[in-house]
């Protein structure tokens, strides 16, 4: 099993936290990953990317290209998604914030109204949580059942308060998609 | 106990690799993509009561591993291409010298100050000495976090080994990358044996002093320096001589690649096989010492070669040099900071290969 996906959306958004959240997971469960981020120069803002493979075996380049999933958190990275995606691939959509879908009609294209989840849990900032949750669910690449082990050495101490509502996005990413 | 795997960049994993071989003082300028090297070694050589510098200068860096490896301390800096280059001067002197030391470059595209983006195009400046004089560093080239932790924990040693500095010549990719990693042992710098050579040792028996230096103004000693320098080189291309093979053996064509290319180049060799073409990977772990014989020995056996690297063709001119007209040698390189994609690789391949 190989699974490479392409994660793209706002600095600030949470790509880059998702992507290692994805790959300490997949690690946790036994599986090779790679994670490799580019975001702009910028303080705030801008563009924020990562290439995140996870895999039962070695992994070659680690450059996704050829996207199996795509997550697109906004507006402006559907056009990346759109081309990085390969043909038959799974494109997932933050459906809060995109309102056109990308233009890939050989793709599955899977809404995910990841703002609203997240505002209806309490925070906003967990709309990369729920992501997550919807690409574990529909992918299975990664099961993320020792979720809470993980954010537990992910976050220091002081923010251990925040794990429950992290959980709980996960698990409303799962179900939105179920 | 065995030790647990880590998810850790590649350049938290050098800083890391190279805190448990025992680095006993590290010096640094900051440049990017090697930032986090400097600011881990920061955080944990201090945290640790050995000695860390962030220097004035990249010059000042080089010149400060001098003076500490002349006490026979381990010792190591790092940065990224522009830097490399403003560190070539301590370079030279640290071989002239018959220092140990290990230099990471996690290379970035240039020429000039270029781009912050990953590179190889410094691989004629790694392999060919960098600074002026007549000498050679060795070259350790990894592809990947768990590869770049086990190159630079095992540098020193071999750095130690043959008194040649080893640089570690990573790109920006594998510096900024994450990847699963499992640690060597931490080693007590307090535990190694002292250095007949090194500065203080001497006085410490009741014998004439150590002078650690370069310069030698009698052409004749100088000379026999170089040549006694030179036959520790035939040594260590005996000794040292590491690479990779992947598919190797009934292929028509064979990747030469290293690091981040390398990782491409194995991507497209399995777009390749999975359509029957017959592709192989040959891996050059040390650049220098360059693997010519191994390459020269499988291009007489009839198959063609084809160069991937990030640059506009440097390691080129080494295959050609190995193969010596006996096959044909191809070239394939984004440079610029761009990576190339394994598609892009496989279509090279389709090309060359009439499919």
């Amino acid at each position: 099993m190989t699974e490479k996906t392409f994660m793209a959306g706002f600095g600030g958004q949470g790509i880059i936290s998702l992507g290692q959240l994805w790959v300490y997971s997949a690690m946790k469960e036994g599986l090779k990953v790679t994670f490799f981020p580019f975001y702009g120069a910028e303080k705030r803002g801008g563009i924020a990317r990562a290439s995140v493979i996870v895999s039962s075996e070695e992994i070659t380049s680690p450059l996704v290209t050829s996207a199996d999933s795509v997550v697109v958190m906004n507006q402006d990275s559907v056009e990346i998604a759109e081309k990085v995606c390969k043909e038959g691939g799974t494109i997932f959509v933050n459906s809060s914030l995109i309102k056109t879908d990308p233009a890939r009609p050989d793709a599955k294209i899977v809404h995910v109204p990841c703002n609203d989840i997240a505002l209806k849990l309490g925070d906003v900032r967990v709309a990369n949580m729920v992501m997550m949750g919807a690409l574990s669910a529909v992918t299975s690449a990664v099961k993320l059942d020792t979720f809470e082990a993980v954010l537990k050495s992910f976050f220091p101490a002081s923010k251990h308060s925040l794990i429950a509502i992290n959980i709980a996005a996960v698990e409303e990413g799962k179900k939105a998609v179920s | 106990m065995a030790e647990e795997i880590r998810l850790m960049k590649g350049n938290e994993a050098i800083g890391e690799a190279a805190v448990r071989a025992g680095c006993r003082a590290y010096f640094g300028y900051p440049i990017t993509p090697q930032n986090e090297l400097t600011a881990y070694m920061a955080k944990h050589m201090l945290a640790k009561g050995r000695t860390f510098i962030q220097a004035e200068s990249e010059v000042a860096a080089i010149n400060m591993v001098y003076g500490a490896s002349s006490t026979g301390a381990r010792a190591m800096t790092s940065s990224s291409s522009p830097g490399v280059s403003l560190k070539q001067e301590g370079i030279s002197y640290l071989c002239g010298a018959d220092l140990p030391a290990v230099i990471v470059n996690v290379a970035r595209s240039g020429p000039g100050l270029g781009g912050i983006s990953p590179s190889q195009g410094d691989y004629f400046q790694s392999t060919r000495g960098g600074g002026h004089g007549d000498y050679y560093t060795i070259v350790l080239a990894p592809k990947g976090v768990q590869d770049a932790a086990d190159l630079t924990y095992e540098a020193f040693s071999i750095s130690e080994k043959w008194r040649v500095p080893v640089l570690i010549l990573a790109d920006g990719l594998i510096g900024q990358m994450m990847e699963g990693v499992v640690l060597p042992p931490p080693l007590d710098p307090a535990m190694f044996p002292r250095k007949p050579w090194a500065v203080g040792y001497a006085a410490e028996m009741g014998r004439p002093y150590n002078h650690v230096t370069s310069i030698n103004l009698v052409p004749d000693e100088l000379e026999a320096a170089n040549r006694a320098r030179f036959a520790r080189y035939e040594q260590i291309k005996k000794e040292l001589i590491r690479y990779e093979e992947i598919d190797v053996e009934d292929a028509d064509l064979v990747f030469v690649a290293y690091g981040t290319s390398a990782r491409v180049s194995h991507g497209a060799l399995q777009m390749a096989r999975t359509r029957g073409m017959k592709v192989g990977l040959f891996r050059p772990i040390t650049l220098w010492p360059f693997p010519y014989a191994r390459i020269h020995e499988l291009a007489k056996k009839g198959k063609k070669f084809l160069s991937v690297e990030m640059s506009m063709g440097q390691m080129v001119e080494d295959v050609k040099l190995a193969v010596e007209g006996a096959a044909p040698v191809y070239f394939y390189g984004r440079c610029g900071g761009n990576i190339p994609s394994q598609e892009e690789v496989f279509a090279e391949v389709k090309r060359l290969l009439g499919k």
